[in-house]
């Protein structure tokens, strides 16, 4: 995969081609929501990466004989669209689209209560809509919150990114010509919170210096990454709470910067599909987990207000439509 | 589509009853589509491209030009092919594998409203004949299952296509072809969009929901260019229509054909 390392890819003020800095990522937006069936999906922009991740399940696993007796199976299939690179891509999935599909299930399968659920499979699917190098990075990015917007318990979100040699010298997040042109690839995928790799690979030559400085890179582009997560998911939870609160007082105000579509059905979803067992966990773990994150990472200032308000809320917010759907 | 979605008879028995009151259970009119969406030129690495949504069903079309050799028949002609992914993303009810038979319905009916409409001169696709000529693939992918794709996947297709730009190209001397970095754009000549009625019950509707499609006898779908020409027809399922029935679906296809033109050329103007 790697190139020959001779193409021109830093210029002399250390600028990247695509005029980035070495250790600057590429502009990043991930929406949550976004395809009404699935039980959680994702979408994400890294560049010119367009990625979708939508997750089934828990549900059944078919072979049966498949089924684990003691946790849920964690399937990701991973696949490139015919149009998404310059040379059509065969629709067949290729032994690349293969193996990445099982690295990044295995990565998942790290990070998800799978005990929870045994017998069980929870499925995520990753379709590249446009390629534009590390896209397993950015696809696994996607895939965990993805899984969170499912509502599967996880000990922590997977933050991936790239980082590799370019001219010799270490960079983060490359880019399509990067990947091609550059001489090495090291794709990470990391838990801030956890502070656990669950995905690394590497291709290229790289020295033992350049390695320990590329995961260093990585780990600082994950972290970066990990905030727009987390503010993504907020975004979208945040959204439904406000939606709620206006129904009981209908005068407030912060309704109005709600996009239409994610108030509307986000909150039906829930009520319809989770199934009872689920609710009851749901909001615990709503109202335990994102503290403690915050209390860990985020600096001073944020610690005293998420928390309260997903503490106070969420689990009030789940009461209601319970009630309203009986 | 979605065979194994079971729906329940209270359910089925509310919308048929519904319809006999000539009510959708969404408040549609029989003849009216869902909100329409049409995006151009998501995917830039894709020669065209538009992600189309009727309602909750949703649709990305991408195209890629190949250089290949022509159809040893039609030896002056470009070509095009299509394929439709019904991708496990857009339905808990479709698995990934080989395409199945509704995908391949999907996207040979959909070539077909293309094809049969003449929309791209073909011959303008031939660079060497019998030698080299243009390749044009359409490709669908299914992101979101909520009924009728038919009309979806055509709408998408003109829409990738009238936004499709070709790389220009330079004849060698030994008859080999160069691809430059300049490109035109793709000579639409005809907009053909398709139309999709269900039959439920003793009803037809237009744009059935994945419900109504569950619990649908039957579908007809049918394409037309702007000159009202019937360009492609299509009976999907098990139903039975009578003779007068068939027509009368096709005179009200045609109406609300204006309509969905109208919703593809605003997009693409």
């Amino acid at each position: 995969m790697a190139g020959d390392g001779t193409t021109q890819l830093i210029d002399e003020k250390g600028k990247r081609l695509d005029g980035r800095k070495l250790d600057e990522l590429r502009p990043i937006e991930i929406k949550i929501g976004v395809l009404k069936n699935a039980d959680g999906s994702a979408e994400i922009r890294m560049g010119k990466n367009i990625i979708l991740a939508a997750v089934y399940g828990p549900r059944e696993l078919h072979p049966k004989h498949r089924a684990l007796p003691n946790r849920a199976l964690i399937q990701c299939f991973y696949r490139m669209s015919t149009f998404s690179v310059n040379d059509r891509k065969s629709p067949a999935p290729s032994r690349r689209e293969k193996e990445i599909s099982m690295i990044l299930s295995n990565a998942l399968t790290s990070v998800i209560l799978t005990e929870k659920y045994p017998r069980t499979t929870i499925d995520v699917y990753l379709q590249v809509l446009q390629a534009d190098g590390g896209t397993r990075c950015a696809g696994l990015t996607a895939a965990s919150v993805a899984l969170a917007d499912a509502g599967i318990p996880m000990k922590g979100l997977i933050s991936s990114v790239a980082v590799g040699l370019a001219n010799d010298k270490v960079v983060l997040d490359l880019f399509d010509i990067e990947d091609q042109k550059g001489s090495g690839d090291l794709p990470l995928g990391y838990s801030p919170i956890l502070d656990e790799v669950s995905l690394i690979q590497l291709d290229g030559v790289f020295t033992l210096e350049q390695f320990e400085e590329a995961l260093h890179l990585g780990i600082k582009g994950a972290k970066e990454i990990y905030e727009i997560q987390k503010l993504a998911l907020k975004e979208k939870y945040s959204a439904i709470r406000n939606e709620v609160a206006d129904e009981i007082k209908p005068s407030k105000k912060e309704v109005k910067e709600v996009p239409k579509e994610e108030v509307k059905e986000a909150p039906k979803k829930e009520v319809k599909e989770v199934p009872k067992e689920e609710v009851k966990e749901a909001p615990k773990k709503e109202v335990k987990e994102p503290p403690k994150e915050e209390v860990k990472e985020a600096p001073k200032k944020e610690v005293k207000e998420p928390p309260k308000e997903e503490v106070k809320e969420a689990p009030k917010v789940k009461e209601k439509e319970e009630k309203e759907d009986e | 589509m979605a065979d194994n979605y079971v729906i329940s008879e209270i359910e089925k028995d509310y919308i048929l009853a519904l319809l006999d009151q000539k009510k959708r259970t969404d408040g549609r009119e029989f003849n009216q589509h869902r909100e329409i969406k049409i995006e151009t030129d998501l995917v830039q690495k894709a020669e065209g491209s538009a992600i189309v949504s009727i309602g909750n069903s949703k649709i990305i079309v991408g195209i890629k030009a190949t250089l290949g050799s022509p159809f040893p028949d039609t030896p002056d002609s470009g070509v095009i092919t299509t394929s439709a992914e019904l991708s496990p993303m857009a339905s808990p009810f479709f698995e990934s594998g080989p395409p199945s038979e509704a995908a391949i319905e999907l996207a040979r009916v959909t070539d077909r409203a293309i094809r049969e409409s003449h929309c791209i001169d073909l011959s303008k696709l031939c660079i060497i004949p019998r030698k080299s000529v243009w390749i044009l693939f359409i490709d669908f992918y299914i992101l979101n299952h909520d009924g009728n794709l038919f009309d979806a996947a055509t709408l998408g297709a003109m829409a990738a296509l009238s936004k499709t730009k070709i790389p220009k190209v330079k004849i060698l001397e030994d008859e080999e072809v160069e691809i430059l970095e300049e490109t035109e754009s793709l000579k639409i000549n005809h907009y053909p969009v398709s139309v999709t009625t269900y039959k439920i019950g003793k009803n037809n509707v237009v744009d059935a929901n994945l419900k109504e499609e569950r619990v649908s006898d039957a579908r007809i779908t049918v394409g037309f260019d702007e000159e009202d020409h019937i360009v492609s027809l299509q009976k999907g399922n098990y139903g039975v229509y009578k003779p007068d029935e068939v027509l009368q679906i096709i005179k009200e296809s045609l109406n609300v054909s204006k309509n969905l033109r109208k919703e593809l050329m605003k997009a693409i103007s």
